[in-house]
């Protein structure tokens, strides 16, 4: 297990009870309590996705929707259309995603824009898709796509049918394997050359690195991690509409965790997720009873303002040196 | 496609289309002086276009000519807002200035829909039906009104930046800070000033587009997107730029209305966000970005 190598032993015994914990929340959590798990775990890992391009390699995306449908609309139109399983169309949702990015990418690092002006080209297109889909009648435009349902109890995860706890899983294992793939990615030669690039760009390119195909590389692999994340979606909710999936909303929704625990850390987008969902989802529970549409967004926004003005750095960064894991942050952060 | 009809679309589109280039002006102002992209733009239209319908429905007094006391209530907000949150994170990475606004904006369309709920309303004047004739072009009265109070807004805010003393100081910000520093402008002050004009336009921008559309809260996150696109399209931080990219995108999402489907429209607009950001990304009549 050589990811391992380096981790001290406390955060080595905490990741292990996390694990064992999440492995065994079936056993003790209730229907409710599992989906909020499997919502927690979904955002979790869309962060992750989002952190490859912006923690690691610093290009700012706020239209990462678009892969999330991209990803969505392909496997179920191939699942609707012509039977074909998931596990199939995740590939071709995979593939369109990194297309879909690099082609942005390309425009975008070609034509030298960066920062602001890149992140709204990201939502620009996202818009742009979001309203092609509306008028594309093959995957129902704006009255939807809806997935069949046949017999929730058989179990075939390839079809990625089955029960709740069945999506758990399927869930749980890509969050973990993502977690995985962020550390080999930053312990790697293109982890460190994101880092580079992120850091100083014209400093990164002096020393001989190559940032227009690095940066490439990271838009084609963010994006397509997140369409994996689209097709989890599209099989779980089994309904897809282009105003929600690909809605500014979305992409901004994905992206709160992962700024929120720490960006460009590896239990960031994890631990913003696990502040986040249940924050939500307990202000919808406590909010039911006021009866005042709205309310719930309010103290949400206003919860997050708290978060940026006391913890801009994150809050993961500050809950690794209260756990005395500051080694494995700063390995996290800065290798 | 008859070319009296062509030419009234276009006319029109012009006309509402001065409305977004002010509001797009109060984003430029923003941007061009304290290099934030105020996330929460469209929130703070829906607010303008909100209390123009609320002083409507208590004193009965028009929506043009209630742009004065709106623009000053939304210039208290804009303030209090850069003096109270965005102040503190001047600094902070781009990523962490977005999350503070999308917060804002968050916030305010919460309030909103608190105290208004999901609904449509609108004005109702009697001068909704009057039109106007020169020859074969028929113009509703209050998209007339609508663009030439546009142009007022935006002739006033560009006298106050070229001649105002004050003005001046906020373009030494824009061209130098450190400069401006140094010759003892309080920057923090002007910065809280700038937002707080940038946030009049916006708000006079809604009160005058009631006289158009329907408000409901729902409306803040396209005119966010369509501030966007004008002001990039026009040159981040270029005032002239934004009220001509305004009548430009006008223009094309009218006549795209006419001649694909009125739901399409925006796609001719992102379709000329894409080619400036490409072909001359400094926008239209901007200089080249830092």
């Amino acid at each position: 297990m050589s990811l391992l190598r380096g981790v001290p032993r406390r955060g080595l015994i905490l990741l292990a009870l996390f694990v064992a914990a999440m492995a065994l929340a079936p056993l003790y959590a209730g229907a409710y309590l599992l989906s909020v798990l499997t919502l927690i775990l979904y955002f979790a890992y869309l962060g992750q996705a989002w952190n490859i391009m912006m923690g690691f390699a610093g290009q700012l995306s706020l239209g990462h929707a678009l892969y999330v449908g991209l990803g969505a609309y392909s496997s179920a139109a191939l699942f609707v259309h012509f039977g074909l399983p998931p596990a199939v169309g995740l590939f071709v949702g995979a593939l369109l995603a990194a297309v879909a990015g690099t082609a942005i990418g390309f425009l975008g690092f070609r034509f030298g824009i960066q920062g602001v002006y890149f992140a709204l080209l990201t939502i620009a297109f996202a818009e742009f898709v979001r309203i092609l889909f509306e008028h594309f009648a093959w995957v129902g435009g704006t009255a939807g796509l809806f997935l069949p349902v046949s017999n929730r109890s058989d179990i075939d995860v390839l079809a990625l049918r089955g029960t709740p706890e069945m999506f758990y899983y399927v869930i749980l294992v890509m969050t973990l394997a993502a977690l995985a793939l962020s550390r080999a990615l930053l312990r790697s030669r293109l982890g460190y050359y994101w880092l580079a690039i992120r850091e100083d760009q014209e400093a990164a390119e002096s020393l001989g690195i190559d940032v227009f195909r690095y940066k490439m590389i990271a838009v084609a692999l963010s994006a397509a991690l997140t369409a994996l994340a689209g097709v989890f979606y599209a099989f779980f909710y089994n309904n897809l509409f282009p105003h929600q999936i690909f809605a500014m909303d979305s992409s901004i929704e994905l992206l709160l965790g992962a700024i929120i625990g720490g960006v460009g850390t590896l239990f960031g987008p994890i631990v913003g997720a696990f502040i986040l969902t249940p924050l939500s989802e307990g202000l919808s529970e406590v909010t039911e009873g006021l009866k005042i549409d709205g309310i719930k967004q309010l103290v949400y926004g206003i919860c997050v303002v708290v978060i940026v003005l006391f913890r801009p750095e994150g809050v993961w960064p500050w809950i690794a040196r209260r756990l005395g894991l500051d080694g494995e942050a700063r390995r996290g952060d800065e290798p | 496609m008859p070319l009296d009809a062509v030419v009234n679309i276009l006319v029109s589109g012009l006309l509402t289309g001065l409305v977004f280039g002010l509001s797009a002006l109060g984003l430029s102002a923003i941007f061009g002086v304290t290099r934030i992209v105020n996330f929460a733009h469209g929130e703070m239209m829906v607010l303008g276009m909100y209390l123009a319908l609320v002083i409507f429905k208590w004193t009965g007094i028009a929506p043009l000519v209630a742009v004065p006391i709106v623009g000053a209530v939304l210039f208290c907000v804009g303030y209090a807002l850069q003096a109270s949150l965005v102040n503190r994170i001047l600094t902070a990475p781009e990523h962490m200035q977005f999350l503070l606004l999308a917060a804002v904006a968050i916030i305010l369309i919460a309030l909103l829909f608190i105290v208004f709920g999901p609904n449509a309303q609108n004005v109702a004047l009697e001068s909704a039906y009057d039109s106007f004739e020169i020859g074969f072009l028929i113009v509703d009265a209050h998209r007339v009104y609508a663009g030439v109070g546009a142009l007022i807004v935006s002739g006033l805010l560009f006298a106050f930046f070229r001649f105002h003393p004050l003005g001046k100081a906020i373009r030494a910000c824009a061209d130098n800070l450190r400069g401006a520093e140094i010759v003892g402008l309080d920057v923090r002050h002007l910065f809280a000033l700038t937002f707080g004009i940038g946030a009049a336009c916006i708000g006079a921008a809604g009160c005058i587009i009631l006289m158009l559309v329907d408000v409901h809260p729902h409306l803040a996150p396209s005119y966010t997107l369509l501030a966007f696109i004008v002001v990039i399209v026009g040159g981040m931080g270029s005032l002239s730029g934004a009220l001509v990219a305004g009548a430009l995108i006008g223009m094309s999402e009218a006549l795209a209305g006419l001649l694909l489907q009125p739901s399409l429209k925006s796609v001719f607009s992102f379709a000329l966000l894409i080619l400036v950001l490409l072909l001359r990304p400094q926008g239209l009549l901007g200089v080249k970005a830092r």
